[in-house]
């Protein structure tokens, strides 16, 4: 028997729901999976709805896939269901980057936020924005760091694309960590300097740019 | 206290009297109409408020019941908008606030879109959903500035209807007439749909809608899947706001408001995120002076004038520019 949580699991089981799909935890050929389903909407036509979920299922996955490729920890695709719109995936047994960071020690908070500054050095220089970089989108198992939820992200070499995951993620660290803030904040720049060079400070004032238009909030 | 409200910043021409509680005494306008299958010529449109601009503000006096004597201010909209259109209307509020010595109110369009959506909606801290010929923006009160949270990359929704309108010389108002010729479509036919992230964008929608027109599809067919497509993009990037925002309200305005498709797929976001969808109706849907007055008066009672030498027109005035002191969060 699987369990989540130290607990017996009752599969599947609906662990999150987000604006475009809902997260089942499942199992697959005898391990713990993910599945990933987007949901119909009833504000768009059925074949609308049907085609906008089916591509952006495949387009996940690519997305998942092509990261991996460069070497960035992701979740493995399992699975594509377009039948039912879902992506079964591996299950990351840990806790989001969000809640570790309030439970592990000064040095070992810097270097999660140094190494996550390198993961997403190495999908930028790869040509991948996230488009969706929050401490929530993290997970951690034992410190080994997964960049998850690839649904917003793209194929961009533009800076200003750039600029912006390191924008929603320094709001994601003051939203929750603000007394902290700075360090991690800091920790994580050297980590994406290091691998990015010199270019960095291109994204970084371009960060800057986008935030002086006040348009990304902090989440609630 | 009563002022008047100066609209000028597009085709319409709109005179409007409130008072300090927020009542509209009269709302008056007359709006410039060009040939179908031309756009707006900004200069034309210029012209025609100035021919119209004495009457359209003697009937707002007069369906008032308020003599110029007794207004208390002007607001004028000094923006954003076409420059020739916008001079006429500052022309006009300049001359009045210096003849009558009274002060001068500057007023941001876009802001009056939201400030009477508020007003004649009762909503208190929406999620805003700006939908005109110059906005398609989602914005949200922070640290006391409307802050654009996600928007069209390239042309407006309003754009949108009207050029397609325009290149099947359709006559205005194009929405209306789109929307009139869904009815009779049999069928939904896909075309290009882009969100990212909370923001859309429809000029890829525009030239692939006139092309499946070329193509030999319906007009009807066509007319209805561009709009279920647009409002369906729209509605995608307002239900990520919302769930991002964790907003409670939305408030759908500007001129595109009065379009039922968006009005029903806006409720159904609202809906699944358990928020409660506010529409303007016209009158107060399409540019219209009631907007400026109002947020005159606002702006006014927050110490906000203008020395006339300082009054220049904005055509390119953002509304996430304007400080808005008047509310709190």
């Amino acid at each position: 028997m699987l369990t989540y949580h130290g607990e017996e699991a009752d599969l599947p089981a609906l662990i999150y729901t987000g604006a475009e799909a809902e997260i089942y935890l499942q199992e697959w050929f005898g391990e713990m999976a993910i599945r990933k389903q987007r949901i119909p909407k009833t504000y768009r036509v059925p074949l609308l709805d049907e085609n906008i979920r089916h591509l952006r299922t495949s387009h996940e996955a690519t997305m998942l896939r092509e990261a991996r490729k460069l070497g960035v920890a992701v979740p493995i695709v399992q699975h594509i269901d377009q039948e039912s719109t879902s992506l079964i995936m591996d299950y990351i047994n840990g806790r989001t980057l969000k809640d570790e960071l309030r439970s592990v020690s000064k040095s070992e908070r810097r270097s999660r936020c140094r190494t996550l500054g390198e993961m997403l050095a190495v999908m930028h220089t790869g040509g991948i924005v996230h488009g969706d970089v929050t401490l929530s989108n993290v997970i951690s198992q034992d410190g080994k760091l997964f960049i998850i939820d690839f649904g917003l992200g793209n194929f961009s070499k533009e800076s200003e694309a750039m600029g912006v995951d390191l924008l929603l993620l320094n709001r994601s660290i003051r939203s929750t960590h603000y007394k902290v803030h700075s360090e991690l904040f800091r920790s994580f720049v050297e980590g994406y300097d290091c691998v990015f060079g010199h270019k960095s400070r291109e994204i970084m004032e371009k960060m800057r740019e986008v935030e002086r238009r006040g348009r990304y909030f902090e989440r609630g | 206290m009563y002022y008047l409200g100066i609209e000028s910043t597009a085709h319409t021409f709109g005179a409007s009297v409130v008072d300090d509680k927020g009542k509209i005494y009269s709302n008056v306008q007359d709006v410039y109409k060009s040939a179908a299958g031309s756009g707006i010529h900004p200069r034309e449109a210029a012209e025609h408020h100035s021919e119209v601009a004495a009457g359209v503000l003697s009937g707002a006096l007069r369906d008032a019941h308020v003599s110029a004597a007794q207004l208390d201010g002007v607001a004028i909209a000094l923006g954003p908008g076409l420059g020739p259109c916008l001079r006429v209307g500052a022309t006009v509020a300049r001359s009045l606030a210096s003849y009558l010595r009274i002060p001068l109110i500057p007023v941001n369009h876009a802001i009056g879109h939201i400030e009477i959506g508020i007003l004649t909606t009762g909503a208190t801290d929406p999620l805003v959903v700006l939908v005109s010929g110059g906005h398609t923006a989602i914005a949200a009160f922070s640290g006391g500035r409307w802050r654009i949270f996600g928007e069209t990359e390239d042309i407006t929704i309003g754009n949108l209807f009207d050029m397609f309108a325009r290149e099947i010389d359709l006559p205005s108002p194009a929405g209306q007439q789109i929307e009139k010729l869904t009815q009779n479509a049999s069928k939904f036919i896909p075309l290009p749909y882009v969100v990212k992230g909370n923001d859309v964008s429809y000029s890829g929608l525009l030239t692939a809608s006139l092309a499946k027109l070329r193509s030999g599809e319906r007009l009807e067919d066509v007319c209805y899947s561009m709009q279920e497509v647009s409002c369906s993009m729209l509605a995608e990037a307002v239900e990520r706001s919302l769930a991002y925002t964790g907003k409670r309200e939305v408030l759908l305005t500007g001129g595109v408001a009065a379009n039922m498709s968006l009005k029903d797929k806006l409720e159904k976001v609202a809906a699944i995120h358990n928020a409660v969808c506010f529409t303007v109706t016209p009158p107060y849907t399409g540019d219209n002076g009631a907007q400026i007055a109002w947020t005159g008066a606002l702006s006014l009672h927050n110490g906000i004038v203008t020395r006339i030498e300082d009054s220049h027109v904005r055509p390119r005035w953002r509304l996430e520019d304007v400080d808005i002191p008047w509310r709190r969060s």
